[in-house]
């Protein structure tokens, strides 16, 4: 019941995101009565917090450039305010690289874990601190439900904070170029195919797309996965299948990966075809869509590939920008949001580490970057008018609504699988060299038998 | 150093009391004064929060300095010693400390990956030889040896061919070390940036695009159509491995010119005169003349491709079935956090350089004698 409920508000919210961004630029102005909330806590954390100068705290995290320097930003306010240093240093390949820190016995304070399932691993090997009591308060009070439940470990303790998040399944378009086709927004799978044979036929392929990512590369392809298993089975049958309770082999999991497949490897409906989109970089292919005339038009993806679009269109985010949900493909299930982020975890027991992550609670931490834009924040209390776009802005009260989340699948999955054999098999399967039987099958003999 | 000064009254005070007592006293005092102050010198740079300056030059004193004490003290107490024993003794002194060595950092760890190799995930329980059973029926690996011993075929025999050829012609140019210099100057780069550099020649775009890949733009100037280099395999990986000869080219042709150096032009002069062709000086004469070296090179090669692994995660992270032994190993142990399949992976690697190191130690011992 209450999946039904999120599910049917998502969807809700997304409608109004939507219209927000396409014609009619004014609705859903975010409404401001949030403000008083956001306008507390630096009071209440200023009043709060110790001295701390001369103190150092050590974060690690997978983001660099533009985005590691918005996260110093955002930290200064903490800088000012306890006389702490906060060290941040980004790495592409943070997640492998922690790993051999923490067996050498020298992580960083805080890491800024991208997975649920690294952050239960170290805590099972006890190399995490628990949260004190008052920063789970915080993130009761603060949070909408699940953010917590993705930050604790098996043995039901709390470990992780979440600061930046985000929305996936978002599919964004260049609004000039669609305006003058005069496109609407699908509501529904079928809408979505005729809308796409529409486009082939005025002679631009629909989807710009692009897999490549370092290590990780592959993850696109398991968010598209994810969003039409959300769509088919609903958020329950989402869980049984990231807990692993329902195998890769099942035919509902086959036809998720199916409805995928026929859109990406049909060389009419992507840019490029299979070879461009499995060497080119997530973030290279979206802005495709903003060339004039676009050599594409749809990207399926969280709110942050916005910060890959062309600088213009950035600076003009609202009238650039069309949004909507990846639509539903049962009316009955509707367009349950997918989420992700970075949980901050304590690898050192130290007060300035502690005061650190109380302050990723609240909604101070994340104003620089509301105002910078390309993050989402998920604190109740955050004054969604710093948003510096109205797209932001929409997505944000979408994640402080919603009555529960669900955390991206393959994050959450144990790290063989998740990061490994669901990020590869379909690779094999798209460039030819495998069929989908193969790949599932391998996928589900990868998962871990206890 | 302090510590010797200081003593010379304690060895006369003990000489003139019973010389054998004081001998062995001080014997067993000099080394452990020694000890205490090398101990100290750990303990201060592994807690101290000095300024980072003060702490590197500390180490590198207290590193430079600690082996030149000990091997000093090691010296003196063998010299102490009835000659007789001191010949036996003063060859393990001298081994000894970098024997010592290889034992903490090589042989030990890999006793311990060997045995890590028989244990589950996070090395709680014996689960013997599953971890290579897995290996073996991993389709994956399969793949990865096969791209191995290309690696090792192709790579080893183009580098060293080419090594030794431009070796020979350049030697008689005139632009003879402008050559050698351009040849040899990827040695200087990593094989990441190497990678950085080769991702730009086979770079792909899809057709009707501008080509920024070298190869592709060539062909589109030709007007062929753009090819995806890197994603079929088995072609991919001999890419790949373009990039290592590329890069080791340099390095074979440097140990083989110097090589040639030393073949006696006398020798060649008489070929000459007994009528021989060129090719058959170079054949007969000149091959033959420098053949440790080629062998040399070419298992030092080879072990760098059975290891290669920078290479494989730059240009294609393994994917479009390039990965090799290494990188699943990596994989393994890093992403997926499984040290016992990481530790077995690790062990295969290592079993199949062996052959090649013993290969390339055999041939040092030929030479040295």
């Amino acid at each position: 019941m209450k999946h039904r409920l999120f599910a049917s508000l998502c969807a809700g919210v997304f409608v109004v995101a939507a219209c927000s961004s396409s014609s009619t630029p004014t609705p859903a102005t975010p409404a401001p009565t949030s403000g008083g909330g956001g306008s507390m806590a630096p009071t209440e954390g200023a009043s709060a917090t110790p001295d701390l100068s001369g103190k150092t705290v050590t974060v690690g995290g997978a983001f660099v450039d533009v985005e590691a320097d918005r996260f110093n930003e955002a930290m200064k306010p903490f800088e000012d305010a306890t006389g702490a240093k906060v060290e941040y240093s980004g790495d592409k390949s943070f997640e492998q690289n922690l790993n051999v820190q923490v067996q050498a016995g020298n992580p960083p304070d805080v890491a800024l874990l991208p997975q649920p399932g690294g952050m239960k691993n170290y805590a099972s090997q006890g190399k995490l601190y628990p949260l004190p009591a008052d920063i789970v308060a915080n993130i009761d009070a603060n949070y909408a439900p699940g953010w917590k439940e993705s930050g604790t470990a098996d043995d039901g303790k709390v470990y992780g904070v979440f600061h930046r998040v985000n929305l996936k399944g978002l599919v964004f378009y260049p609004k000039v170029y669609w305006d003058s086709k005069g496109y609407t927004a699908p509501t529904t799978w079928d809408e979505m195919q005729t809308l796409m044979s529409q486009m082939v036929s005025d002679g631009t392929p629909p989807w710009c797309i692009g897999i490549e990512s370092g290590a990780a590369t592959g993850w696109p392809f398991t968010d598209w996965v994810e969003e039409v298993m959300l769509r088919t089975v609903g958020p329950d049958g989402y869980d049984a299948w990231v807990a692993g309770k329902t195998p890769f082999t099942d035919p509902t999991v086959k036809t998720a990966f199916q409805d995928v497949l026929d859109i990406w490897t049909n060389p009419d409906d992507v840019f490029g075809g299979i070879n461009y989109i499995v060497q080119t970089n997530f973030g290279d292919a979206p802005p495709n869509a903003f060339t004039d005339p676009p050599k594409c038009v749809l990207t399926n993806q969280g709110n942050f590939i916005t910060t890959f679009f062309p600088d213009s269109v950035q600076a003009d985010l609202d009238n650039q920008v069309g949004v909507f949900p990846l639509p539903a493909i049962d009316s009955s299930i509707g367009t349950p949001g997918e989420v992700g982020g970075d949980q901050a975890v304590a690898f050192a027991d130290r007060p300035e580490v502690w005061a650190f992550l109380k302050y990723l609670t609240t909604s101070q931490s994340g104003e620089s970057w509301q105002k910078a834009g390309g993050a989402l924040f998920p604190y109740k209390d955050q004054d969604l008018s710093l948003y510096s776009s109205k797209l932001d802005a929409a997505f944000a009260k979408t994640l402080v609504d919603a009555p529960a989340v669900r955390f991206d699948g393959s994050d959450a999955m144990p790290a063989v699988v998740g990061q490994g054999t669901f990020w590869k098999e379909p690779i094999k399967v798209l460039t030819g060299s495998e069929d989908l039987d193969t790949a599932l099958k391998n996928i589900q003999a990868s998962w871990p038998s206890q | 150093m302090q510590q010797a000064s200081a003593d010379v009254p304690r060895r006369g005070l003990g000489q003139s009391l019973v010389a054998g007592v004081g001998r062995i006293a001080v014997s067993v005092f000099v080394p452990i004064v020694a000890f205490i102050v090398l101990w100290a010198g750990f303990i201060f740079l592994r807690d101290s929060g000095a300024n980072k300056l003060v702490i590197v030059s500390v180490a590198i004193v207290w590193g430079i300095g600690g082996v030149a004490m000990l091997y000093v003290i090691a010296n003196w107490l063998t010299e102490k010693l009835p000659n007789a024993w001191q010949r036996r003794i003063l060859p393990f002194v001298f081994v000894g400390p970098a024997f010592a060595i290889l034992t903490f950092y090589l042989l030990v760890p890999a006793v311990i990956t060997g045995w890590e190799s028989l244990l589950n995930a996070d090395g709680s329980q014996f689960i013997g030889i599953d971890n290579y059973t897995y290996a073996f029926s991993n389709p994956d690996f399969i793949v990865a040896i096969r791209n191995n011993v290309l690696w090792l075929v192709i790579g080893t025999l183009f580098s060293t061919v080419l090594g030794l050829a431009i070796a020979v012609l350049v030697d008689r140019s005139r632009m003879s070390r402008l050559a050698k210099t351009l040849i040899f100057l990827p040695m200087a780069i990593s094989f990441v940036g190497a990678s950085v550099i080769w991702r730009f020649v086979f770079s792909f775009q899809p057709e009707g695009q501008p080509q920024i890949g070298l190869l592709n733009a060539i062909l589109g100037a030709f007007g062929i159509a753009p090819v995806s280099w890197l994603t079929g395999a088995p072609l991919n990986t001999i890419l790949l491995i373009v990039i290592l000869v590329w890069g080791q080219t340099g390095f074979a042709m440097v140990i083989i010119s110097a090589a040639l150096r030393g073949v006696p032009d006398e020798m060649l002069e008489a070929g000459r005169i007994d009528g021989a062709s060129e090719w058959q000086i170079f054949r007969r004469l000149i091959v033959p003349t420098i053949w440790p070296t080629i062998v040399t090179v070419a298992t030092t090669i080879a072990i760098l491709t059975l290891k290669v692994f920078d290479i494989v995660i730059a240009m294609t992270n393994q994917n479009f079935n390039t990965q090799v032994i290494a990188t699943l190993m990596w994989q393994q142990a890093f992403t997926f956090f499984d040290q016992g399949r990481g530790a077995a992976l690790a062990i295969i690697l290592l079993v199949a350089v062996t052959p090649v190191i013993f290969y390339n130690l055999r041939q040092f011992r030929g030479r040295a004698i």
